[in-house]
């Protein structure tokens, strides 16, 4: 047998180190990261410098892309490229709160009930079943409506202790339930997820070498059974950041989601879409830049999957 | 003329790390009717030069850079996909080492075994169906006709593997390649097998190639063999001459460093005491005989102790007695079974075991798979909840399982696993698995002290301390075993249950591990518990024997009375299974 290890210099190379290297090789999933950062310093650092997204001209309505307005204008005489970049300051949280969310009870409560094993087992996963048995959007719709009537509250309640910027202050509370409502329930296949990896880790030998050891419950699970769980979770998690900002895209398409002004990429096509067959850019501008998000995300899940896949690093 | 020619046959596997040579200049052959066995560990080319004849390898990454193989005439390397079509399965057919995964789940045994015919010869369904359930009799396939509908889960390991024969020899080939297809069968089943390619060849005049890591097996069924090591021939010839007459310094040691029955050394001489690489200064490699290779065997025979077992301690130095211990599990059924009231069945794992440990000495507990030898063992280290009975520690009734006084004896009782491989936390370099344990356990007052005890553990398991920070990815099986015994003895425990633990891998690796295992019982009087299939093995390192069956001990006592005067039936099987090199 070959002796691997005499060739490699003292210092051992972690699985998490391999797959970086592996993922350095994989020129769609570099692309993919370097184009979600751009898109992050447009969105929250250009956008800055941009003029105000809500800024009603009339007299300059459906203006053609110009100096001054990049993207020209869209019904009111708004400029068009500054509220893309705020609109996707929207989106692009909206992906990132939710998977965080969703991953932090996800993760918990999957290899929780993984590990738990038995009837716990049973029963945290039936509550998984009834809740996934519900159409996601009806939950998410209701979630929100029921989040959103504290909003108004939560409003005046900060601006009165803390004095915020009232605008600012109403731009939060109306997109933050939006967020909750997304990650409250996207936690459900992720802990399936979860559960699964963690029961096929917790029969693995080094988990029983652990308790022979006489290792405590609670340092098997995070010592040893969670961070062998965690490369399979990170990857489905980067899949599923598309998928809420896709969400937050229909609701607000459906009129449910972000309201007006404040704007996001799914309010902007559906404002868009108003006007098809006239000023077609109105559709095609924020399309381009949800669609680039979106694409770049899953190249980069895809190439995180693989490099984070156990099998390849094993040769 | 021979049936199959293999001349300077070169496979080179080109990947991103460089080039491997996996098959390196091999030329052997077989004769009409002839049953010729590879041997070779693992990565010494044994399968990759059955693939490539067959033009089964995936290339790229593999290519073959030159040779011939020649079948019957014809050159079977250049051949087009379709004509090598019509020769595989049908003048050549091969059997794999894992039957279950080799025949389809979902198709009815007669059909796969009847299959072949169809594809090959114009023959209707009734005639191949009824040629299929022939083989089916001939191979030894009980009730044949009432078994031929059933689906391959319904097959035991062995009448699985029967099935592939069949299926492999329905169609008369002329030669029959097998791929270690006694591997994965217990003994007594691979002593059937072997027994029956034998009957085959002669009745059916088949030549077969033999390919497996098993010398034993080998002898009992090769006219000749040929030794692969590192892609290369090291030696070939009629199986008599090369066992007891062997040239090469390589297969002197592979011979040598093989426990049997008739082993006497007390620790095992290994291929390196043989062997020695030379590398030339242009860069190529040459094998050698060690010098001084006669002075280290004679010194091995010297350190034999007269009395043959050292049966130095006495009785009372009991250190672990487990009486009519049970281990019962449910088997299906879970939770919705039990709410719709249905008794699940219960499988009795472990049914009423007595059994007594003695102090630095090592029990030996065989079996065949599924007879609860490894339930057994964990459930003396209360690793699995057990049904009823006691198992005394130096005369202290363990704590039950889960509970906290169970804490201190944990340091005390470890247990070494069949696969390194998977026994390692991946994620965690060889330094923090080798401290977790004592800052578990309180050993050690500092992070240096800890760390000092690492290193030193590792140089006493044969490692250098150099490896502390480096992932057990980075390591070959035999060392990843080893940092596994330095976890086990991280916490200074004075009894070790080895399961399988060297079953998995070459000989040459397992005579090494097994002289560390030997080496620190000597030093540190530790007792095991040693758990294996495999009765030359374990005559090697056991004082006394347990033999288990389905869930019982059927016999228990010294290793010389065991090996020598079986009383139970069951033994005397078992014994008479194990292959032999007895010429």
């Amino acid at each position: 047998m070959a002796e691997q290890a005499q060739a490699s210099p003292k210092h051992g190379s972690s699985l998490w180190r391999d797959a970086r290297l592996r993922m350095a090789r994989n020129k769609f999933a570099m692309a993919g990261f370097w184009v979600i950062l751009v898109m992050f310093f447009m969105c929250f650092v250009l956008a800055w410098f941009c003029p105000d997204p809500n800024k009603v001209d009339l007299a300059d309505k459906f203006a053609p892309p110009s100096g001054e307005h990049w993207f020209g204008t869209d019904k009111l005489g708004r400029d068009l490229f500054s509220r893309i970049l705020y609109g996707g300051q929207v989106s692009i949280l909206v992906g990132l709160v939710a998977t965080a969310v969703s991953v932090a009870i996800g993760i918990v409560y999957g290899a929780l009930s993984g590990f738990a094993g038995g009837k716990t087992d049973a029963v945290m996963m039936r509550i998984v079943d009834t809740l996934l048995a519900i159409p996601f959007l009806v939950l998410v719709i209701v979630l929100q409506a029921t989040l959103s009537d504290w909003s108004g509250d939560a409003t005046n309640w900060i601006v009165e202790n803390f004095h915020w910027n009232k605008e600012f202050t109403a731009r939060l509370t109306n997109v933050v339930p939006l967020f909750f409502a997304l990650g409250l329930l996207g936690w459900l296949t992720l802990s399936r997820i979860v559960r699964a990896q963690v029961m096929s880790i917790k029969e693995r030998e080094f988990v029983e070498a652990a308790t022979a050891l006489g290792y405590g419950k609670r340092r098997i699970l995070f010592r040893h059974v969670i961070p062998n769980v965690l490369g399979p979770t990170v990857v489905y998690s980067t899949l599923t950041v598309p998928g809420f900002i896709m969400y937050e895209a229909i609701l607000s398409f459906l009129g449910l989601g972000v309201e007006s002004p404040n704007s996001s990429w799914g309010v902007l096509i559906k404002e868009g879409a108003n006007f098809l067959e006239t000023e077609i850019q109105l559709l095609l501008l924020p399309g381009l830049f949800f669609s680039l998000t979106l694409f770049s995300l899953n190249f980069l899940g895809d190439g995180l999957r693989d490099a984070l896949d156990v099998k390849a690093a094993k040769d | 003329m021979s049936l199959l020619e293999l001349k300077n046959l070169k496979t080179y596997f080109h990947t991103r790390a460089g080039t491997t040579r996996a098959v390196d200049d091999v030329s052997f052959s077989i004769g009409q009717g002839e049953i010729v066995g590879v041997v070779g560990e693992s990565g010494s080319g044994k399968s990759v030069t059955c693939h490539t004849m067959l033009g089964l390898l995936p290339q790229p990454p593999a290519k073959v850079e030159g040779g011939s193989v020649v079948f019957d005439g014809e050159e079977l390397l250049h051949l087009a996909q379709p004509l090598l079509r019509a020769i595989r399965g049908k003048r050549i057919s091969m059997i794999f080492q894992d039957p279950m995964s080799c025949l389809n789940p979902y198709l009815r045994v007669l059909d796969q075994v009847a299959e072949p015919i169809l594809a090959h010869e114009n023959a209707s369904r009734e005639e191949a169906e009824e040629r299929a359930l022939a083989m089916m009799k001939k191979v030894g396939i009980r009730d044949a006709e009432q078994r031929a509908r059933s689906f391959p889960h319904e097959f035991s390991g062995g009448m699985r593997q029967r099935a592939m024969i069949a299926m492999a020899l329905v169609t008369n080939p002329d030669l029959l390649l097998a791929d270690e297809p006694t591997t994965a069968l217990d003994v007594t089943v691979q002593a059937r097998i072997l027994k029956l390619l034998r009957d085959l060849r002669e009745e059916l005049g088949i030549a077969v190639l033999f390919v497996t890591h098993d010398l034993g097996v080998v002898a009992d069924v090769a006219d000749r063999v040929v030794v692969m090591y590192q892609g290369k021939v090291v030696e070939q010839g009629a199986i008599r001459d090369v066992f007891s007459n062997p040239s090469h310094p390589y297969v002197k040691g592979l011979l040598a460093c093989r426990p049997t029955f008739d082993t006497k050394y007390r620790i095992l001489p290994t291929v390196e005491d043989f062997l020695e690489t030379k590398t030339e200064p242009d860069g190529t490699t040459r094998l050698e005989e060690r010098t001084g290779m006669k002075d280290r065997l004679a010194e091995l025979e010297k350190a034999i102790p007269e009395d043959g077992n050292g049966e130095g301690s006495s009785p009372s130095d009991l250190l672990l007695s487990v009486e009519d211990l049970r281990v019962h599990f449910n088997s299906g059924g879970g939770v919705l079974g039990g709410l719709l009231g249905s008794a699940p069945p219960t499988v009795k794992a472990v049914d009423g075991v007595d059994l007594t440990l003695l102090k630095g000495r090592t029990l030996g507990l065989v079996g065949e798979s599924g007879c609860g030898k490894t339930t057994l063992g964990r459930a003396i280290l209360r690793l699995v909840q057990t049904t009823s009975g006691s198992i005394r520690y130096e005369g202290e009734e363990l704590p039950a399982q889960g509970s906290p006084e169970l804490l201190p004896f944990r340091k005390r009782m470890q247990i070494i696993f069949q696969d390194p491989y998977a026994s390692l936390n991946p994620r965690l370099t060889i330094e923090q698995a080798l401290v977790e344990p004592m800052l578990v356990h309180g050993i050690g007052s500092s992070q240096s002290e800890r760390r000092e005890r690492v290193a030193s553990l590792l140089e006493e398991v044969g490692l250098s301390s150099d490896h502390l920070l480096r992932y057990p990815h980075e390591f070959s099986g035999g060392q990843r075993q080893r940092i596994c015994v330095a976890r086990a003895l991280a916490v200074e425990p004075d009894f070790i249950v080895c399961d399988e633990c060297v079953s998995a891998m070459d000989v040459s690796i397992q005579a090494q591990v097994l002289n560390l295992l030997r080496e620190l019982q000597d030093k540190r009087g530790l007792t095991y518990l040693f758990i294996s299939h495999d009765l030359s093995v374990v005559k090697f390192t056991s004082d006394e024997i347990a033999v288990m069956k389905e869930g019982r001990i059927e016999e228990f006592g010294p290793a010389g009375q065991i090996y020598g005067n079986p009383q139970s039936e069951y033994t005397r099987e078992l014994l008479e299974a194990v292959p032999r090199a007895e010429f």
